[in-house]
């Protein structure tokens, strides 16, 4: 199908883009990667009158160390994600997430900021920001805000953005010495959107949990923090036995969806398998 | 002198395609061209009430909105059946829906504008008002008494009906040591060609010609299809079919949009061009196989397979495609069942039904995928009743090699084949006691590997019995113009056909042997009713056996005729002249004598010199059909090894092994990709390939996003050996290969799971194989064992 006709409108600044979109009266979407934007035009989902390109903002660049946070700027491509070794370091959840998002043509365009404004509850960095408990920092005519990942992410493509607000960078606080890691996700074909997904870390002071963070995606309307799974394992050493708690307490923290063609139970049981894969390969790290 | 035939040489058109210099339909832009868009039945089965175009018809750049009324009266309606199968129905089909519309995707309206993405705004604003009935989308509740008809032109859902069957079947069953018995369910897919379906017809009303660019695999067919059905004569239609991304069966059906371009541009006197984008794809390209079989399998103590009983279930939408019928994929399961094997019995059944969903059709290696893996399945589960291993029981099943010419079961006659031969030459390249060892030490790290082989037949090489005893006007001959040009270089016009499978590569490859000069000065034509003889073109496995048979006889008597003017000017015996690197050559002596180039030069600008009487032209024709033996069958197998995943379904694909008897081999490289590309045709349904539709026969995974296509990541190596048994029904001895990786990649693939699933008991006898159906299987069998 081809895309419905509309204007498009290169903003040079924030304050630009911010008027361009008011302009247009709500009739107007900013375009970063173009990579989810653009084939839904083409399926006709969505027509807007307005594309306003944000690509070329200078606040959305760049990846920085800051005091206490690595800055990600919302620009960043997926391919810069992938191989960035500040992010690697720092934000090593996002390194982990980014080979099992699409394939490298797309990775080359699409951009960590409009797939975290984007907020489909099937892909991997909406669940890895919020497993790193990172915060999102947001640029509207009123000013600056910072919203924690944990509201940020409010229903299915629903996230706390208002209206112009542009997402201009992630802030993730940057991790103490020893933590672990995991990241994994189900799918068909390699690339694919995930059947379900789990980011998690957690450090370890005296042998036992201090702070697990377990989210999960493709589970429901949004990525999804595992409460109860995150309480069985605080304050045990990692364990089958811990582990075992924890996969059973996903029971309580996810309502997957039923659909005829993916029951909720095996998307729970699929839950379950891999969130218990993720963990034990942490404690084998560890 | 080097021989080509039988060397690896690299598509001639790969090159060009990858410097993105292809040439295909969507690429043309020919003056005042009108683009088409068709607005789509959103529901399955309902009556027309109203089509209001008349917001529509204001919207910026839109030339005209055709309805029924207008364009179906410009084009004889199609009917989907062929005579030699007894009985069968299908209502007339025309451009538009009139009064019913019969599944999700049926055109209602033609939009006509100056590009298609206006066209597209304008197709948004028509209303249609469908009153919606009840679709019948169920194969099985389709032919239940008091069904709702899917086509109220029909006289029930039966669309066809047949039965194949031995007199002594049922005493075979009452004498078995053994019989195994299994459902089947096979989904529906479709072919998701890289270049959709594309046409730009030009009418044109000051000479009464019809030009149609068309992405099809059978141009002749369609210059014949348009001839009649939109009543011009057929020397006025011209049907040129450029580069095309992809055919695989698909593009050789009469299509609703097709014949609208043909007759708008009639209506309009305007060249109008349709490409159907991927959504389109999926809602109206013919989806392919889509069958629910019943099989039996009877057996003697030894494990020698008695006789099969097998009956087929084969829903295939609203109406028979036209002209090649919807009927012969289901007949060709029904036949080809057992196929390898020394079967003295068989019973099989087919029942082909109408329901409301796209119409399924001829796809490569029609019925052969089924067929096999109805098979192989009760061969493996016979190898466990009988304790036999896989091996094993085949090397006792399998017609031996010195057992020709062999009738099947079904009436299929075997010239010679090498079944144990290549039985033995898989168990050398698979040594399955290695894969045993593997998989025991696996098992206990739980780690659920297995392997499955499958044999089969494939049909190629097929004569005027296929289609032409039908009534069908479908060539099963083909015709070569070879020319020499006046430099010496060689031109071949041929009515077979190129897909990318590089057709026209081995047709340079033939002709060069028989004209002694190498492959790159031979260029080939194709594609172009106007500039080609007429013959079958692509379909059924016929480039190389057929199209290559042809060009070598056609280059043979071209060579004749350089050889009697060489002999002229040379004052010599043409018996005692051959063709060599570029040159006549003295038999004798092995020297040069005279070079083409010069002799082209002689019949070209002096032929004055030439003694009286000697036939300069350097042009000859040549048709031929295959005679002898109706088809030329193929034979081989396939291993393959996987590792299922017991708590995620997920399966990886670990390897594939093929062994293959294609007979005289022109090309290896080409040979093996065209098993490579078939192999992964038969995993894609076997694993992800699926049209799923909801019960109010909705489309629900119509794009690319939701239906999975096979990707390299998930292919595995394929391995491949050949053993080469020439036919001898021709000069050549090749027959076809393309369709060999498909017939039985799924069948390895069935057996492969079922052997990883073995410990628990679980068997999948659904395609494809999803995480979600192994699951569903691993937790019935669970359930089995713990209450029985
Ligand atoms: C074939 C294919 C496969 C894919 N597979 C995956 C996958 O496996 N996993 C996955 O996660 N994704 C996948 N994607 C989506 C891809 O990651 C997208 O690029 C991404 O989700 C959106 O990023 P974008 O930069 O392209 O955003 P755009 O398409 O430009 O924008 C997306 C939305 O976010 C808004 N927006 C963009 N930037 C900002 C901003 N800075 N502030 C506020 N709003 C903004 C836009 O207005 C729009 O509504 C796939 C895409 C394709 C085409």
């Amino acid at each position: 199908m081809k895309l419905p006709s509309f204007e498009y409108l290169r903003a040079r600044s924030l304050a630009e883009a911010w008027a361009l979109h008011s302009d247009a009266g709500g009739d107007a979407v900013y375009l970063s990667g173009g990579h989810s934007v653009v084939p839904s035009m083409a399926l006709r989902l969505q027509a807007p009158s307005r594309l306003i390109d944000i690509s070329q903002i200078a606040e959305l660049h760049g990846v920085e160390l800051q005091d206490q946070t690595l800055r990600i700027g919302a620009m960043t491509r997926h391919a810069e994600v992938l191989a960035n070794p500040l992010i690697a370091r720092h934000a090593p959840l996002l390194s982990r997430a980014a080979p099992h998002v699409a394939h490298p043509a797309i990775r080359n365009r699409g951009t960590i900021g409009g797939n975290l404004a984007l907020a489909d509850p099937a892909s991997e960095f909406p669940a890895a920001v919020l497993a790193m408990r990172a915060e999102l920092e947001v640029m509207g005519p009123e000013g600056q805000r910072m919203i924690a990942a944990d509201d940020f992410f409010l229903d299915l493509y629903e996230t706390a953005l208002i209206p112009g607000e542009v997402l201009t960078a992630i802030h993730v606080p940057l991790p103490p010495e020893g933590r672990l890691f995991g990241f994994d996700e189900i799918a068909r074909r390699r690339g694919d959107y995930a059947m379900v997904g789990v980011a998690a870390q957690a450090d370890m002071s005296d042998g036992v949990v201090s702070d697990a963070s377990v989210t999960l995606f493709s589970v429901g309307v949004a990525p999804t923090r595992a409460t109860a799974a995150q309480d069985a394992l605080e304050g045990a050493p990692l364990s089958s036995d811990s582990i075992a708690r924890a996969q059973a307490a996903l029971a309580t923290d996810l309502d997957p969806p039923d659909d005829p063609g993916f029951p909720a139970e095996r998307r729970l049981q699929l839950a379950r398998v891999l969130l218990g894969r993720v963990l034990t390969r942490m404690e084998a790290v560890q | 002198m080097t021989l080509h035939i039988g060397q690896s040489q690299r598509r001639e058109n790969a090159r060009r395609h990858l410097a993105g210099r292809g040439r295909f339909v969507s690429d043309l832009a020919l003056p005042r061209m009108l683009h088409a868009v068709f607005v789509r039945s959103p529901m399955a089965k309902g009556r027309l009430v109203e089509i209001d175009t008349s917001e529509a018809e204001q919207s910026p750049g839109v030339v005209r909105i055709l309805t029924a009324a207008e364009l179906n009266a410009r084009c004889k309606p199609w009917v989907g059946t062929l005579d030699h199968f007894a009985g069968m129905q299908s209502p007339p089909m025309s451009i538009l829906a009139e009064e019913e519309v019969l599944w999700t995707g049926q055109p209602v309206a033609m939009i006509i504008a100056k590009s298609r993405a206006e066209a597209e705004d304008a197709a948004d604003l028509v209303m249609v008002d469908i009153e919606d009935s009840e679709p019948v989308t169920d194969g099985a509740a389709a032919l239940q008494d008091g069904a709702p008809l899917a086509n109220s032109g029909a006289r029930d859902n039966l669309c066809y009906e047949a039965l194949l069957e031995t007199p002594a079947v049922n005493e075979a069953f009452a004498d078995a040591a053994h019989v195994v018995e299994a459902s089947f369910t096979f989904g529906r897919h479709t072919a998701v060609t890289l270049e959709p379906r594309a046409v730009i017809a030009d009418f044109d009303p000051s000479s009464g010609a019809l030009t149609v660019h068309h992405g099809t695999q059978t141009p002749y067919q369609f210059q014949d299809v348009y001839a009649r059905h939109f009543g011009l004569p057929e020397g006025k239609v011209r049907v040129i079919a450029p580069d095309v991304g992809g055919s695989f069966g698909m593009k050789l059906h009469v299509y609703n949009e097709e014949m609208g371009a043909v007759a708008a541009s009639m209506i309009l006197e305007r060249p109008v061009r349709y490409v159907a984008d991927r959504l389109e794809s999926f809602l109206s390209d013919i989806h392919a196989r889509d069958h629910i079989v019943k099989g039996r399998m009877a057996l003697d103590a030894e494990g020698k397979i008695l006789a099969m009983d097998v009956d087929d279930l084969a829903p295939v939408g609203a109406v028979s495609a036209y002209p090649r019928t919807s009927a012969a994929e289901g007949n060709q399961v029904i036949r080809l069942m057992g196929a390898p094997y020394n079967m003295p019995d068989y019973r099989g059944r087919l029942q082909v039904a109408f329901q409301n969903k796209v119409q399924t059709s001829q796809y490569r290696a029609v019925g052969h995928p089924i067929a096999c893996a109805v098979t192989e399945a009760l061969v493996e589960r016979a190898a466990e009743v009988t304790g036999l291993d896989p091996f094993e029981i085949r090397a006792r099943n399998l017609i031996a090699d010195d057992a020709y010419p062999h009738v099947s079961a079904t009436g299929y006659q075997f010239e010679k084949l090498s079944h144990q031969a290549s039985l033995a030459k898989l168990r050398e390249m698979m040594d399955p006691d290695a894969l045993r060892a593997d998989q025991a030490r696996l098992r206990e790290q739980g780690i659920y590997r297995g392997f499955g082989i499958a044999s089969f037949v494939e049909i190629t090489n097929p004569g005027a019995a296929f289609y032409g005893v039908g009534g069908a006007r479908i060539s099963a001959q083909d015709g070569a113009v070879v020319r020499m040009t006046p430099s010496g270089d060689i031109h071949c016009a041929i009515s077979v056909t190129e897909q990318g499978q590089g057709t026209e590569t081995i047709i340079a490859q033939v002709v060069a042997d028989q004209l002694g000069v190498s492959p790159e000065r031979v260029s080939v034509t194709t594609g172009d009713t106007a500039t080609t003889p007429s013959g079958g073109a692509t379909w059924a496995c016929r480039g190389a056996g057929i199209g290559g048979e042809t060009a070598l006889r056609a280059g043979r008597k071209l060579r004749e005729r350089i050889l009697t003017l060489a002999g002229a000017l040379l004052q010599a015996d043409p018996a005692t002249l051959r063709l060599e690197d570029g040159a006549v050559v003295d038999v004798a002596t092995g020297e040069a004598r005279i070079t083409l180039e010069e002799i082209g030069r002689v019949a070209t600008y002096r032929p004055d010199t030439l003694p009286d009487g000697v036939d300069h032209s350097l042009t000859v024709a040549h048709h031929f059909a295959p005679s002898g033996y109706p088809f030329d069958f193929t034979n081989g197998i396939q291993g393959s090894l996987v590792e299922v995943d017991v708590e995620t379904g997920i399966v990886r694909i670990l390897k594939h092994w093929v062994v293959e008897d294609c007979g005289r081999i022109i090309n290896p490289l080409l040979v093996d990709e065209q098993i490579r590309g078939g192999v992964v045709q038969g995993l894609g349904p076997a694993f992800f390939e699926e049209c799923q539709y909801d019960a109010d026969g909705q489309l629900t995974n119509g794009s690319l996003a939701d239906y999975l296509v096979p990707m390299a990541c998930e292919m595995p190596d394929i391995e491949i050996a050949h053993i080469e048994t020439p036919t001898e029904d021709t000069i050549l001895g090749a027959k076809g290969v393309g369709e060999a990786g498909t017939a039985a990649a799924g069948a390895a693939a069935m057996n492969a799971v079922n052997d990883a699933l073995r410990p628990f008991g679980a068997r999948l006898t659904q395609t494809p194989m999803t995480p979600l159906r192994i699951l569903d299987a691993l937790d019935a069998a669970r359930k089995q064992r713990t209450d029985p």
